[in-house]
């Protein structure tokens, strides 16, 4: 009965994530594989073998390498920050936290746009250094300032999933630790961070994922000057009207989102974590 | 437990019915899609305020984004606002209403000069709306020597000062016309030359922008860009340091009008609509808002002479006798969209 009650509870569930994340899933993978010719539609792998032409794999080098540097910089600066938010000391002020999430209130776009009257040439930087006497310098639509734009608004997905398993762990073991001699940096490489690690995963993930498909940051703060899978998926869409070459992309988007997928929750169990919980 | 399945039932049932009445609120308004910053909106305000229609706004940045919403998206409009080479392609595709001309009498107020262009010679689907020129904007105070020629957005002393628009069609043409070359090309060769020289220019390009071009003009970001003339317009309004000019090599000139999409629900509201845009009071406060060139016959003659006397908003004939319009490339599109990837993603 508990059994036959749960399936039936969780059917609204079943046919929303059908009807909205299924079917298009089938759509767009329905689409990759077609193309059009004399208003029909034949089956053929063109979309994909396109894919592979060299200037589009310029393209996902750069959506990659600055997709895994801004992850890596997230990680770098996050999981510090979580760490000092989740201690002790800290880990009642929810108001630090909240300084981290206010700026999430206000629509991403506004946030990326103002990041421009920040870097431009007679932005808010370039002018306090042309007061105090200083060289300028041209700090927007370059990689750097793409980057930027992706680790400023990606960064909350970073510091929160670690923060909320940091915040979890259980003060009692890290006092077994310290009681059988482990230091505090053997606490942390043996314990904490070990524990934590669901967190990182997540973290990674949710930060990974926009930053490799992002657009609007490549288009505003890099002047659309070098593209990024995001814009050659938009641009198919909205301005090729080519549907079928954007869904191959997105297809091929989606396997990598997988394969990393894949790879991190292999990592997870190593870690052995997954007894803990 | 029959009753539990009930309940699942109904949940689902209240998902979709709830899902429906959101797609379908509002089915009674006049649903208008036009470009960004294209319309002084408080024309919508006094449209809903002298008929009671209520206007449902939304915009795009592209000709092609429109197109795209329209042909796949399932979107329904009752008024969009196409540039000649995209009504041109619509016509060909079935995809606008013919208009009934006995709804809009005032479409006597156009110019006929504006009409029964080659894009649709009946005039039979389309109301001009605008025109408009592509050139090139700069600050007066940052270039050297006369601006005169598409030549500067190729100079090495403007590296890191130009600013180009990230739309493929239009970026192609000072490139197509500087080779000498048709901005309709349908030539591989000819194409395969306008890109590399766009390649070749790229690391003297600051940015390739869309609407926020305009404020990075007033600011002084940058010392050139190539602009639509309207939005020269409205540059030069806020910063007197600007100017504008159609190169000596020929440019694009362009007409947007209003036109009823296969599939409106709404097509006399649409009509009441057209006819109050061509209204000479409404045409008049739409072109002094916007800053693009009126296409209608009485509101020019209450144009401020300020306007008149601008280059950018009423260049003199002989420029535009230099102008070439852009046509609808059918299939050799894709071959542009190749291209323009190979200059961006360079």
């Amino acid at each position: 009965m508990p059994n036959a009650y749960r399936r039936f509870i969780t059917l609204p569930y079943l046919a929303w994530a059908g009807v909205f994340i299924v079917l298009p899933i089938l759509l767009i993978v329905y689409y990759s594989l077609t193309v059009e010719a004399d208003g029909h539609l034949l089956l053929s792998l063109e979309n994909y073998k396109r894919a592979f032409d060299p200037v589009y794999l310029t393209i996902f080098r750069r959506s990659a390498s600055l997709s895994l540097s801004c992850t890596a910089i997230c990680l770098l600066l996050g999981y510090p920050i979580a760490y000092i938010l989740a201690s002790r000391e800290y880990a009642h002020k929810s108001f630090l936290l909240f300084l981290f999430l206010i700026p999430m209130w206000m629509n991403f776009l506004l946030r990326t746009y103002s990041w421009i009257s920040i870097l431009e040439r007679n932005g808010l930087i370039n002018t306090a250094l042309r007061a105090i006497g200083l060289p300028t310098a041209d700090l927007l639509f370059n990689n750097a300032a793409v980057l930027l734009g992706m680790v400023y608004n990606f960064l909350p997905f970073m510091i929160l999933p670690i923060c909320s398993v940091l915040k979890k762990r259980e003060q009692s073991l890290i006092e077994a630790a310290q009681d059988l001699g482990a230091n505090s940096r053997q606490v942390f490489t043996k314990l904490i961070f070990p524990l934590s690690v669901p967190g990182v995963v997540s973290g990674i993930t949710m930060v990974f994922m926009p930053a490799t498909s992002t657009f609007i940051i490549s288009d505003l703060l890099g002047g659309a000057q070098n593209m990024l899978i995001g814009n050659l998926i938009e641009q198919q869409f909205l301005r090729v009207n080519d549907w079928h070459f954007g869904s191959a992309v997105s297809v091929i988007l989606m396997l990598v989102f997988l394969a990393s997928f894949g790879i991190f929750s292999a990592i997870d169990k190593d870690e052995g974590v997954g007894l803990l919980y | 437990m029959k009753m539990k399945i009930t309940i699942a039932v109904l949940l689902c049932l209240a998902i979709l019915v709830g899902l429906f009445l959101f797609v379908h609120a509002g089915q009674d308004d006049l649903r208008v899609f036009n470009w960004g910053e294209y319309i002084d909106e408080s024309i919508l305000k006094q449209f809903t305020e002298e008929t009671g229609i209520k206007i449902n706004y939304k915009k795009y940045a592209s000709n092609e984004e429109m197109y795209a919403k329209l042909k796949r998206g399932g979107s329904r409009y009752d008024i969009i606002v196409p540039t000649d080479y995209m009504i041109e392609r619509m016509i060909a595709e079935d995809m606008l209403e013919k208009l009934d001309f006995g709804n809009i009498p005032n479409f006597g107020n156009i110019d006929s000069r504006f009409t029964h262009r080659v894009y649709d010679p009946g005039s039979e689907y389309s109301v001009p709306y605008m025109w408009g020129t592509n050139g090139l904007i700069y600050n007066t105070e940052m270039v050297h020597g006369e601006i005169d020629s598409w030549d500067v957005l190729w100079d090495e002393t403007y590296k890191g000062q130009i600013l180009m628009y990230d739309s493929m069609r239009d970026s192609f043409i000072p490139a197509l016309i500087k080779l000498g070359y048709s901005i309709n090309t349908r030539s591989p060769r000819e194409l395969e030359e306008a890109r590399d020289l766009l390649i070749a220019q790229k690391p003297l390009v600051h940015a390739y922008m869309g609407d926020i071009m305009r404020d990075s003009m007033i600011s002084g970001e940058a010392a050139i860009g190539l602009m639509f003339s309207g939005d020269a317009v409205y540059c030069i309004d806020e910063n007197p340091a600007l100017a504008y000019v159609i190169p000596k090599e020929g440019s694009n000139v362009w007409f947007d009008a209003v036109a009823i999409p296969k599939g409106a629900r709404n097509k006399e509201a649409a009509e009441l609509f057209i006819n109050f845009l061509c209204r000479p009071d409404i045409a008049l406060k739409n072109t002094e808002y916007i800053g693009f060139s009126t296409v209608n016959a009485e509101a020019f003659k209450m144009l401020p002479p300020e306007l008149l006397e601008n280059p950018a908003y009423w260049p003199p004939d002989e420029a535009i006798d230099r102008c070439e319009l852009l046509m609808d490339l059918g299939d050799f599109a894709g071959e542009f969209d190749r291209a323009w990837t190979m200059v961006l993603a360079k």
